[in-house]
């Protein structure tokens, strides 16, 4: 028996070497090479996090001048938001998991795949080069005219990288989309599909909707650095506007390529550890739609205060709060499959928790900066920072580290140690709101964010900041010990080790390179546990 | 039994069978084009904005441009598409010659389309119209003449660079005719390069009127 474990070959053991990865097409490599390439830009990000919150842990700017402090803040957003947050769910898990939730033996364009990869990679090592040579202090958001006419820094090298990993999230959309509409096994109608499915789906639209239009954006800023082209330039007759219109009707969307698939981890993991099917299955489904669509329509809430009119500025509002309808939906129905099940808590369950209450915090507050007042008090403040570092961070990395746990044994073959996970987890919950609380705070009662200096009053609630900064570095560096050790010293996987419905699981771990030894059919809904229960006993007679 | 081995050796390995491949690579061009569209719209937007803020300025600067050679690169494209309808069909019919002969039709157009295209920018260049620091406007408002030219060379010059990429396409596609690549049973790569070829085709269909014909009549 434990030969023949051994023995048996699967996607990972099936050639060696550094060819059998760099030029693989296997979905399920190409995830892993991604897994590796975010953590590296997350731990980067990170490095520039931490220098931010020890400088804003004293009123004075004492650990570096403000074009340095500005410099910081532009490279941790850069990093986190178009090399990390971006690929993070999709580009990893979604990789790995969409063709064997459809069935498929791989992606529709696995050469496209393998060349999104390349293309992140690319794109991140330009902005790193931009990086070292000298940064970049535009902020994340490259605001016109600032960024085109005023900045002294490598701001064409640093788009130019965004720009590249732009055609990443385009390639890997695409290739969701195909694979999703022709490749599902026979029998998976669309109203069978995992959820998880269902929010990729969703996600997978917006990158190839959104991604376009970021991407000849920041050619018209590159256009407009390089040879004073005048379109964002006023002094030629351009407007500076027009920028962040074009800037936000990507950027505004991009967060729900970074939650929408969060949402489909979080639906998987709330069935799964309460053993009952997703309830109101069809409306889950749809709110994912339909948040897709509904973010193509509110990108003018960023522009209350800048010169947009008024009558404009209601109608955005009005369609912004009209988003909340789809979140709110997605959190009632998880709430109510909780209901009556039988619920455990293993820690992809305890992200799925924090995920859920955290994505709540963010969303609600949402409404406060959708709302014209109110937006004009707490515009550009830390408000807004602890708002979207809620849905970003408490949404989307929650649901990433959950989800990591759920199929690490499907996608390693070894399980992680679940006393430490569950430690790191609630590490992370603790540090996250002990990190993040205070900005509303100090949002509110006015600290304008990007400031490397603050009045004395202020610093109660920084320095409680940057000590759950503390605390949530810890909560990170614990999963990404365990994990390398689980490689080689955890328990090695069953196929189904958490009893999960999806065909994913009813496959071996780590699975064989082309995922079924026979192309499954389909007879039944998503999470039907009574089938799979039945499955089992049958399996049980028949061995 | 493993039916995927009575299958055509063009079938990929993930695939089941020839038509789920082929439906697979043209819904996948399909959407590659919809992203497509939303670049460019990035630009139309940007161009439609400025049109409607500086009308008479910007009707002032299309009277510039070349109708003429315009028109002709119009026509020159239109037929162009024709001759790539004509290389789809010869490759559905099996025809290798005539697939190569219209693949050959198809790049020549293109060249004549782009070696018009930069008659047209030498021009440009020679009139001082070109954005940056040698820009000169005899008119009122030079900036805003300016900001045309930047949206026409921008608009132009990435519509070219589509034509490149398509031309470099279609001799990729000449490559495998030659090597007896396609038959009647697979020609899929000849029809997704033909929509490719088709759409951008088709934003010059939109460029042309947009640039150089709406407000020709206002002499300002
Ligand atoms: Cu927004």
């Amino acid at each position: 028996m434990i030969t023949a474990t051994v023995e048996q070959k699967h996607y990972l053991n099936a050639e060696y070497g550094l060819k059998s990865w760099l030029l693989t097409t296997d979905h399920k490599r190409i995830g892993l090479l991604y897994l590796g390439t975010i953590t590296f830009f997350f731990l980067l990000g990170g490095i520039f996090a931490t220098l931010i919150r020890l400088e804003l842990l004293t009123p004075p700017g004492d650990l570096t001048n403000s074009e340095t402090y500005n410099k910081f803040f532009t490279l941790h957003g850069v990093i986190m938001v178009f090399f990390f947050l971006i690929p993070s769910i999709p580009a990893t898990l979604g990789n790995f998991l969409i063709p064997m939730m459809v069935g498929a033996r791989d992606l529709a364009f696995p050469k496209l795949n393998l060349l999104s990869w390349y293309l992140l990679l690319a794109g991140g090592l330009l902005s790193m080069w931009a990086m070292f040579a000298g940064g970049v202090d535009t902020g994340w958001t490259f605001y016109t005219p600032y960024s085109t006419t005023y900045s002294n820094t490598y701001v064409i090298a640093t788009a130019l990288g965004a720009f590249i990993a732009g055609f990443s999230s385009i390639l890997t959309g695409l290739n969701f989309i195909v694979t999703i509409h022709r490749m599902r096994a026979p029998g998976l109608t669309w109203f069978r599909l995992p959820l998880f499915v269902w929010s990729h789906y969703a996600a997978a639209l917006i990158m190839v909707l959104g991604t376009p239009v970021l991407a000849v954006t920041l050619v018209l800023v590159a256009l407009e650095r390089a040879f004073r082209i005048g379109i964002f330039d006023p002094a030629l007759g351009g407007d500076p506007v027009l920028f962040q219109h074009l800037f936000w009707f990507y950027s505004h969307p991009a967060v729900y390529i970074m939650v929408l698939p969060g949402m489909g981890v979080i639906s998987e993991l709330v069935s799964t550890f309460s053993r009952r099917r997703v309830f109101g299955y069809g409306f889950v489904a749809f709110s994912s739609v339909a948040i897709a669509v509904y973010g193509f329509l509110v990108w003018g809430h960023h522009m209350f205060v800048s010169s947009q009119s008024v009558y404009a500025s209601l109608v955005f509002s009005f369609l912004s709060f009209f988003v909340a309808i789809p979140s709110a939906i997605k959190v009632f129905n998880w709430t109510a499959t909780l209901y009556k099940g039988s619920i455990s808590y293993e820690t992809p369950m305890l992200y799925a928790f924090g995920f859920i209450g955290l994505f709540t915090m963010g969303g609600l507050t949402g409404l406060f900066v959708a709302t014209l007042g109110v937006d004009v008090h707490v515009h550009d403040t830390y408000f807004v920072v602890a708002h979207f570092h809620y849905i970003m961070v408490g949404g989307t990395l929650m649901a990433y580290l959950g989800g990591l746990h759920f199929w690490w044994p499907k996608m390693t073959g070894r399980m992680y140690p679940e006393g430490w996970a569950k430690l790191s987890a609630l590490v992370i919950f603790l540090g996250f709101n002990l990190t993040f609380f205070p900005q509303f705070l100090l949002g509110y009662l006015g600290m304008p964010r990007r400031y490397h200096a603050y009045p004395d009053e202020f610093q109660v609630l920084h320095v409680l900041s940057t000590a759950g900064a503390s605390v949530l570095a810890v909560g990170y560096l614990i999963p990404l010990v365990y994990l390398v050790w689980s490689l080689r010293y955890g328990k090695r996987a069953t196929a189904n080790p958490f009893g999960a419905t999806g065909l994913e699981w009813k496959t071996s771990s780590p699975p064989p390179t082309y995922n079924f030894d026979v192309t499954p059919a389909v007879t039944h809904e998503a999470y039907d546990y009574r089938a799979l229960a039945e499955e089992e006993t049958e399996g049980v007679r028949v061995g | 039994m493993d039916t995927h081995a009575l299958e055509s050796p063009a079938l990929r390995h993930h695939f089941d069978t020839a038509e789920q491949q082929k439906d697979a690579s043209t819904l996948g061009m399909w959407i590659f084009l919809v992203t497509e569209i939303m670049f460019f719209g990035g630009l139309f937007a940007g161009y439609t904005v400025y049109r409607q803020l500086y009308p008479n300025v910007f009707a002032a600067a299309s009277n510039e441009l070349d109708i003429l050679l315009g028109g002709v690169n119009t026509a020159v494209l239109i037929f162009s598409s024709f001759t790539m309808v004509l290389a789809v069909w010869s490759a559905q019919t099996g025809s290798r010659k005539g697939l190569m002969v219209n693949l050959v039709l198809t790049m020549l157009l293109g060249l004549v389309f782009l070696v018009i295209k930069g008659f047209e920018w030498h021009h440009k260049w020679v009139m001082h119209e070109i954005p940056g620091a040698s820009f000169h406007w005899e008119g009122p408002n030079p900036g805003q003449a300016q900001l045309f030219f930047s949206l026409y060379f921008a608009m132009t010059g990435l519509h070219a660079l589509h034509m490149v990429v398509g031309i470099g396409i279609l001799s990729l596609l000449l490559y495998m005719a030659w090597r007896g690549r396609f038959s009647r049973d697979y020609y899929t790569p000849v029809d997704t390069a033909g929509l490719y070829w088709h759409f951008v085709d088709i934003i010059w269909i939109f460029l042309f009127p947009l640039l150089y014909l709406i407000g020709r009549h206002h002499h300002g």
